[in-house]
């Protein structure tokens, strides 16, 4: 393990340094991310202008909202920065051949293939999400228990964890598929599912879809149970939300293992 | 006089000739587009049905937001009116959508393929728009099928159909959006023959364009919110832009938010934004051109 902390170092350093060497154009990056997220929050206050909460009785008023927000802003930050850069790439290796070179690395593929390029500019948007954490948290009517703090990082690994998986099986698809383009809007599309509370997914329709997106395709717990962590009081649902978020994670990372091993497999070298 | 009506026939006849030709080379622009893109119809129905998601996290938001106040609708907007407006955005943007459009014409200037214009007898903006139209008629050929299934299954949401004279209003002001966005976003990526790079102006444009169109939320609900400049409000200064043609107009149009002397005023302001794009769009391929210069072969 020390020996794959000090490789990501390695990689971490080599993207660092090419981002400073285009430092006019890392710059743009990063209002590029605050501007859709600006946009994005601009859209929320408004929505408060209408209301008091978003659903009745649920207890996301607007601070504790923005708090929600806040650790979608985080969570997502780190996966941006961390991951997507690297599956995005996959695509292309499978059509050149690059990935044969990977393969032939006296180090795990898996490791060298979704960590191998960070993006910094996408931490951006995580720093600008903890300082609306603290706004929002220090406006609310409760004061978070020490423990929440104590909880609250937890749960965001376990939600970089569950996204993590998903990536990962989705670029397993790319290995089993070849062309995947339509597969990485559909992540983008099912995180969307994750940028509100799971309270808004109610009725006949809601329900089924809150059920789905927490026990088949647990993208519900990704931001939510860290989120009413800091929000919400700790009540007994929530200890129960928590076992489910660990469980979920612990088995996004087994079975984007398993996925990604067995087209691993299945790969044919397209080089010569 | 015999000699003048034969040589007025043989004006006319040319003129006719070269009217024909020019739909000839226009159709086989079209057709070789049309082939192009069936190449990946299996991607484009699943691209279709998934741009309905966030829709769908829209709709259980607007409801929960619902849920919580007292109000019966928000902005003159009811539940199921906001609904029926997302969905009716889909179909405004199914049109007004250019995608690539902008990027493709910066890089092209960049790379230097765009020179194949300067020297074949082949209008580049009408190429433009023919590959465009042809994107958009594969798009529709597949898309019908998920939007109708989508629609017919949010039927309850939308009011009744609207009066034969609003739903012709409503496909001017979709074709008159098609066009309007199609200008506006190659202007943008003319710009290219000014700036190397253009992927920021682009952003930029997105970004406002997003947000000011109606994409997001109806402008109505920015009507109460001031300036501060002489009572006016932020959806008045929306209104005098081109942005809500491509998303809001039309759906609000649908929905019957837009009727009458306001109706006619706002077609007109739209069909004028139409022809004040395509003018900017026509000057800066003229103006471009003359300062470009590429090398290589």
């Amino acid at each position: 393990m020390p020996r794959h902390l000090r490789i990501l170092a390695t990689f971490a350093r080599a993207c660092l340094v090419r981002d400073m060497t285009f430092r006019g154009n890392f710059l743009l990056e990063c209002l590029t991310s605050i501007g859709w997220m600006s946009m994005n929050l601009a859209f929320y206050l408004l929505v408060f202008t209408f209301t008091p909460e978003i659903g009745r009785g649920t207890g996301w008023s607007r601070e504790p909202f923005f708090a929600f927000v806040a650790t979608g802003l985080v969570i997502n930050s780190i996966v941006q920065a961390l991951f997507m850069p690297s599956a995005e790439e996959l695509t292309e290796m499978i059509h050149t051949g690059g990935l044969d070179a990977v393969l032939v690395q006296p180090l795990d593929a898996q490791f060298l293939l979704s960590m191998h390029r960070v993006d910094f500019s996408a931490f951006a948007n995580g720093l600008v999400g903890l300082g609306l954490l603290g706004w929002a948290v220090s406006r609310m009517d409760h004061a978070p228990p020490p423990v929440a703090w104590l909880l609250y990082p937890l749960f965001i690994a376990c939600g970089v964890a569950i996204l993590y998986g998903l990536i990962i099986m989705l670029a397993a698809a790319t290995i089993f598929m070849g062309r995947n383009q339509s597969l990485y809007d559909f992540w983008f599309y099912l995180t969307n599912f994750s940028r509100y509370p799971a309270e808004i997914y109610a009725g006949p329709w809601g329900g089924p879809l809150r059920t789905l997106c927490t026990f088949v395709i647990p993208i519900l717990l990704v931001v939510n149970v860290p989120a009413r962590v800091v929000a919400m009081p700790l009540t007994d649902a929530a200890w129960a939300s928590m076992a489910a978020a660990v469980v979920a994670a612990a088995g996004a990372l087994v079975a984007s293992r398993l996925v990604f091993q067995a087209a691993l497999a299945r790969y044919r070298s397209a080089s010569s | 006089m015999r000699a003048d009506a034969a040589g007025e026939r043989g004006a006319a006849g040319r003129f006719f000739d070269r009217v024909a030709g020019g739909l000839r080379v226009w159709w086989t622009m079209l057709a070789i587009s049309i082939e192009e893109r069936l190449v990946y119809r299996g991607d484009f129905v699943i691209g279709t049905l998934m741009r309905f998601l966030p829709i769908v996290t829209q709709v259980f938001l607007w409801t929960a937001v619902f849920n919580a106040t007292s109000r019966p609708d928000i902005a003159g907007y009811s539940r199921n009116d906001i609904v029926a407006y997302y969905l009716l955005t889909m179909v405004t943007r199914a049109f007004s959508s250019m995608p690539g459009l902008s990027g493709g014409i910066a890089r092209g200037i960049r790379d230097g393929s765009v020179k194949k214009y300067l020297v074949q007898p082949v209008d580049y903006v009408a190429a433009l728009l023919a590959a465009r139209v042809a994107h958009k008629l594969v798009y529709y050929l597949v898309a019908t099928l998920p939007f109708a299934g989508v629609f017919y299954v949010c039927r309850d949401y939308f009011p009744p159909a609207p009066p034969v004279g609003t739903i012709a209003a409503y496909l001017l002001s979709l074709v008159l959006s098609f066009l309007l966005g199609f200008f506006m976003e190659a202007t943008l990526g003319m710009l290219g023959f000014w700036f190397l790079e253009v992927s920021s102006i682009i952003f930029a444009y997105m970004l406002v364009q997003y947000l000011l169109s109606g994409h997001m939320f109806p402008i109505d609900m920015l009507a109460g919110i001031p300036t501060g400049i002489g009572g006016t409000t932020v959806a008045d200064v929306v209104r005098w832009l081109p942005f809500e043609y491509t998303a809001y107009f039309p759906a609000a149009v649908w929905l019957g938010k837009i009727r009458g002397a306001d109706l006619a005023r706002d077609l007109a302001l739209e069909a004028a934004w139409v022809v004040v794009m395509a003018v900017a769009c026509r000057i800066a391929w003229w103006r471009g051109t003359r300062r470009y210069s590429a090398f290589g072969g």
